[in-house]
């Protein structure tokens, strides 16, 4: 059995090697794919971003306030700010037309008299609170409060921008003006103390350390590398599945399929020569995504994915992930009866099942019920078991029950593949 | 002579089917012969070979081959049998050797003995120089050769054809015929079924004619041509048994 097994094995080897295009496209196109989304999702998660993201301001204050924001926006790593279009200086109804004709992503607009306002708001109700609590100088001849209203400051979007986008720019401005409130409110209290001298702290008392895990004493401080490898590894491993459900229908529709029932062999082991020669395949995918990681990414300006200690993890993550795949393309393979159904339902079902498993949108930022579904992905399965070593610092232990799911995953899909081919003759 | 197969009151409906496809099918084949099931589109002709490959299950009744019961020794059986199916099954970017080498393999055969296998039965096919050249290349009647040696090469002691000739020149065509009757001669039963009746008559040592699931008329060609009235050739004989409409269906 073992000599048939070996021998289909290598016809499948054989059909490969004739199919020079389809393999260089097997190989040529997930490192395309992790070099073309790595470079692209880099900025993420890199902290000095080259790219800044050109906003619009329109500063109709010309005070403390806007000036404050427009450093803040300046100093920021993300944005560059454009006042003037054309050496025109900007108007809320320029700023408006561009941002909506997606020529610039967002726009700020700071009303007029923001800053005198917000300092007359402070100033008056600091009043109130040093009178109330008899600090006043009573002698004083009380000037009449101006009404002061409350101010706007209006932002645009392009409506093509994401909304995670959209709520980080909103959540940083509203931080922005916060921190000017508290400042100026700190100034009006020292005013009307009379203690310009002992200046108030104003830096903030709590602050925030992440505490990342360690590897030989070094943080693993996640990266765009350390996440999109192991994700668009599986997400190409899993896409072996066009190819072998195409491979098992061409052998339907030619015949040999037919010829194979009647010979003395089972189907396991013809289905066995394929598990192994496209095993084969995805680790020589995994390996060369981790070559093109490891020395071609520092060449491009991104990090290096550091496999050091890890790669023999990683190899067993990614064979028990080729396993899951394998036994997912034998099952489209076996029920599907035209390369019409086969190929377009593969892709599919692959880009759903990285959808669901958290390829694209981390699992915890999906909603419940998707992330309930999540845990029935087998990428889900290979990306934590991936996340388990890389980021981690996982044991073999720690990956044993991702490595079970997908092995698991394996065997229902290739045993439902049996039976379903069985059932069928029986018909 | 001993019988080889013997086939007892199979049936088989396929599901949603209103009539059967194999209905009550008794037949006995004897070694040695070249056994001609003759018949219309839709007779039967195919599922019978389809059960007896173990290709489908039957709905009812039994067979054995070589006194091997169908359901018990379904291996075995696989062993001793040779499936010639109407299509090339064959892989088209391999070459003939390639293909011939790995259907081998499957029976088993192995090394020197397996390469020498491929090599005499190409060459006796007139194929031994496009050995090396990939299927997709060759002609009908090309991979119609070497579809049949993808069926013999383990000297099967039974051997089922389907349409062996159909879409070959002359030239192939009694090439393929000839190289059947040597083997038949060898020891091989050989079952066949075909549309060219002249081709079955010439042929075949015996005959089955068969027409919704069972059979109509059995004997040697000689036979069966002297049993009918007026009746000069088979084609005679199938046109008395099975009448003269067509057997269109979907």
């Amino acid at each position: 059995m073992l000599y048939k097994l070996w021998m289909s094995v290598y016809k499948e080897f054989l059909l490969l090697k004739r199919d020079m295009g389809g393999v260089i496209t097997l190989f040529l196109m997930p490192l395309v794919l992790i070099i073309t989304v790595t470079l692209i999702q880099d900025s993420s998660y890199k902290k000095g971003n080259e790219s800044k993201i050109p906003i619009l301001l329109v500063d109709y204050d010309k005070g403390n306030v806007s000036k404050t924001i427009f450093d803040n926006l300046q100093k920021s790593k993300v944005f560059s700010v454009v006042t003037a279009i054309d050496n025109v200086p900007l108007t809320e109804t320029v700023a408006k037309e561009a941002v909506f004709k997606g020529k610039y992503q967002m726009a700020v607009i700071i009303p007029s008299h923001l800053s005198a306002d917000l300092q007359e708001k402070i100033d008056q109700n600091v009043q109130k609170i040093v009178s109330s609590l008899g600090f006043a100088d009573s002698s004083a001849v009380k000037p009449k409060a101006k009404l002061v209203n409350q101010k706007e400051v209006r932002l645009y979007f392009d409506p093509a921008v994401e909304l995670s986008f959209k709520a980080g720019v909103m959540n940083g401005i509203d931080k922005m003006i916060s921190q000017i409130e508290t400042k100026s409110i700190y100034t009006a209290f020292q005013e009307q103390l009379g203690e310009e001298d002992s200046k108030f702290e104003q830096k903030s008392f709590i602050t925030f350390k992440e505490i990342v895990p360690k590897i030989n004493n070094k943080d693993i401080t996640p990266n765009s590398v350390q996440h999109n490898v192991p994700a668009w590894t599986l997400f190409a491993i899993f896409f072996i599945v066009i190819p072998l459900s195409i491979n098992m229908v061409k052998e339907k529709s030619q015949g040999t399929f037919v010829r194979l029932r009647t010979n003395p062999v089972p189907n396991a082991v013809v289905l066995g020569g394929k598990t192994v020669m496209y095993l084969i395949i995805c680790q020589f995918q995994f390996y060369m995504m981790v070559v093109v990681a490891v020395f071609l990414f520092p060449r491009l300006g991104l990090p290096a994915l550091n496999v050091e200690g890890n790669l023999t993890l990683m190899s067993i993550v990614a064979l028990f992930s080729g396993l899951a795949a394998i036994g997912f393309g034998i099952l489209i393979g076996t029920i599907a009866k035209t390369q019409e159904q086969s190929a377009p339902f593969g892709a599919t079902s692959v880009i759903i099942l990285a959808a669901v498993g958290g390829v694209w949108v981390p699992v915890f930022a999906m909603p419940k019920i998707m992330q309930v579904i999540a845990q029935s992905s087998p990428m889900n399965w290979g990306l934590e078991a991936f996340y388990d070593v890389l980021l981690r610092n996982g044991t073999f232990w720690d990956l044993v029950p991702e490595l079970f799911l997908l092995v698991a995953f394996f065997v229902v899909t290739t045993t439902l593949a049996l039976l379903y081919d069985k059932k069928k003759r029986a018909v | 002579m001993k019988s080889i197969i013997q086939i007892s009151n199979l049936s088989k409906i396929y599901k949603d089917a209103e009539m059967y496809s194999l209905d009550n099918f008794s037949l006995d084949i004897k070694e040695g012969q070249i056994f001609g099931l003759l018949g219309p589109n839709g007779a039967g002709k195919t599922t019978l070979i389809s059960i007896l490959c173990g290709l489908i299950k039957p709905t009812s009744g039994s067979f054995t081959i070589d006194n091997l019961v169908y359901d018990k020794n379904t291996n075995d059986i696989q062993k001793i049998i040779g499936v010639v199916p109407q299509e090339y099954a064959l892989y088209p970017t391999l070459t003939a050797r390639e293909n011939l080498e790995y259907f081998g393999s499957m029976y088993g055969l192995k090394g020197n003995n397996l390469k020498e296998k491929v090599i005499d039965s190409l060459d006796f096919l007139g194929l031994l120089k496009f050995a090396d050249k990939r299927i997709e290349t060759f002609s009908g009647g090309m991979k119609r050769r070497v579809n049949l040696i993808a069926g013999i090469l383990h000297n099967p002691k039974i051997l089922f054809l389907d349409e062996p000739t159909v879409g070959v020149d002359v030239h192939s065509k009694n090439v393929i015929i000839g190289y059947l009757k040597e083997l038949n001669k060898s020891g091989t039963t050989i079952i066949y079924t075909s549309h060219h009746l002249s081709e079955a008559q010439d042929f075949c040592t015996d005959i089955a004619i068969v027409d919704h699931g069972k059979i109509y008329a059995e004997g040697t060609p000689k036979d069966l041509i002297g049993a009918t009235a007026n009746a000069r050739n088979l084609e005679d004989v199938f046109i008395s048994l099975t009448g003269k409409e067509l057997r269109d269906a979907v």
